[in-house]
């Protein structure tokens, strides 16, 4: 087994680039389903960083695939909630546009 | 994992593009269901970058969880959703473009300068359990992780009640002014839309 071969820091670039793609989603989007995709876009970003450092810094107790799991569970119970949520938007104002979703606005 | 360091400098390379090219096309795309496959193809490639960090686990609950559930449950909802409208112009899109990609941008760079330069305390490569992991989770899950487990699963069966109960239609069996029962036939057609945009 040989964990050398790639470096960590390729890991952490490739998820440092995924989670600001993430960002320019989240920020740029009109349609609300994409933005939701932002953000699991972000947290599969945050995945593979903790994944990375449990491989290879705490490689014996590896708590960070511990964390992972526990992070997949709250994306499943936040994505449900999030399109729940964009359903009943969708009935009361007919579109996804996320600039008409002003009801908070005073 | 046994394969050979070429091998596994390949399939990074590989599984990197993928993700980074499907990211992009997943926030750039015109077309909202192509963002959604190229989403399940962003979700298995990151399932074979945990593959490439042994943690074979993982990488199959990634594929259950991600691929399995969440995207079909993005598909469902772009089905529910999906109407062609035309988006009203912003006046000042292009300022918050350049705003928004600057912001992130310095955020990129900043991100991959501490990447670089940090001297990270790896750990060597013989304490690693490799194949093992699936095991050692187990124990931790069921050890000293085995709050935040029942934590989670409290967590699920209240995102699961939350879900229904938001999407769920309000059906009255009798009408609130006059007390006349409603014909539930006609509800899907009478809805008018509740709150109208007022702009």
């Amino acid at each position: 087994m040989n964990l050398e071969s790639i470096p960590l820091q390729a890991f952490l670039i490739v998820s440092s680039a995924l989670f600001c793609i993430g960002i320019w989603g989240l920020l740029n989007s009109r349609n609300a389903v994409r933005v939701l995709m932002s953000i699991e876009l972000m947290l599969n970003a945050v995945n593979i960083n903790l994944m990375a450092f449990s491989s290879y810094i705490d490689n014996n107790l590896i708590q960070g695939q511990v964390f992972t799991i526990f992070v997949i569970t709250v994306a499943a119970a936040e994505a449900a909630v999030g399109l729940a949520i964009l359903l009943s938007l969708y009935r009361n104002r007919v579109t996804v546009d996320m600039e008409s979703f002003n009801l908070l606005k005073w | 994992m046994s394969i050979a360091i070429t091998t596994q400098f390949i399939c990074f390379t590989a599984l990197s593009l993928v993700v980074i090219i499907g990211a992009l096309g997943v926030v750039l795309l015109e077309s909202i269901v192509y963002s959604a496959f190229l989403l399940g193809g962003v979700f298995l490639s990151v399932a074979g970058l945990y593959l490439l960090l042994n943690a074979s686990f993982v990488a199959a609950a990634q594929v259950l969880v991600y691929v399995g559930a969440v995207n079909v449950l993005i598909i469902f909802a772009i089905m529910l959703v999906n109407k062609k409208e035309d988006l009203k112009p912003i006046n000042d899109i292009k300022s918050r473009r350049v705003i928004s990609t600057s912001i992130c941008l310095t955020l990129l760079s900043l991100l991959i300068r501490v990447d670089l330069t940090n001297v990270w305390s790896l750990s060597s490569p013989q304490y690693s359990i490799g194949e093992e992991s699936t095991i050692r989770i187990g124990e931790h899950l069921f050890s000293d992780y085995l709050l935040p487990f029942e934590v989670a699963s409290v967590l699920l069966l209240m995102a699961m009640i939350g879900a229904i109960v938001l999407a769920r239609r309000d059906v009255m069996s009798k009408d609130i002014s006059t007390g006349l029962p409603v014909d539930q036939e006609l509800i899907e057609k009478s809805s008018e839309p509740l709150l109208t945009n007022k702009n």
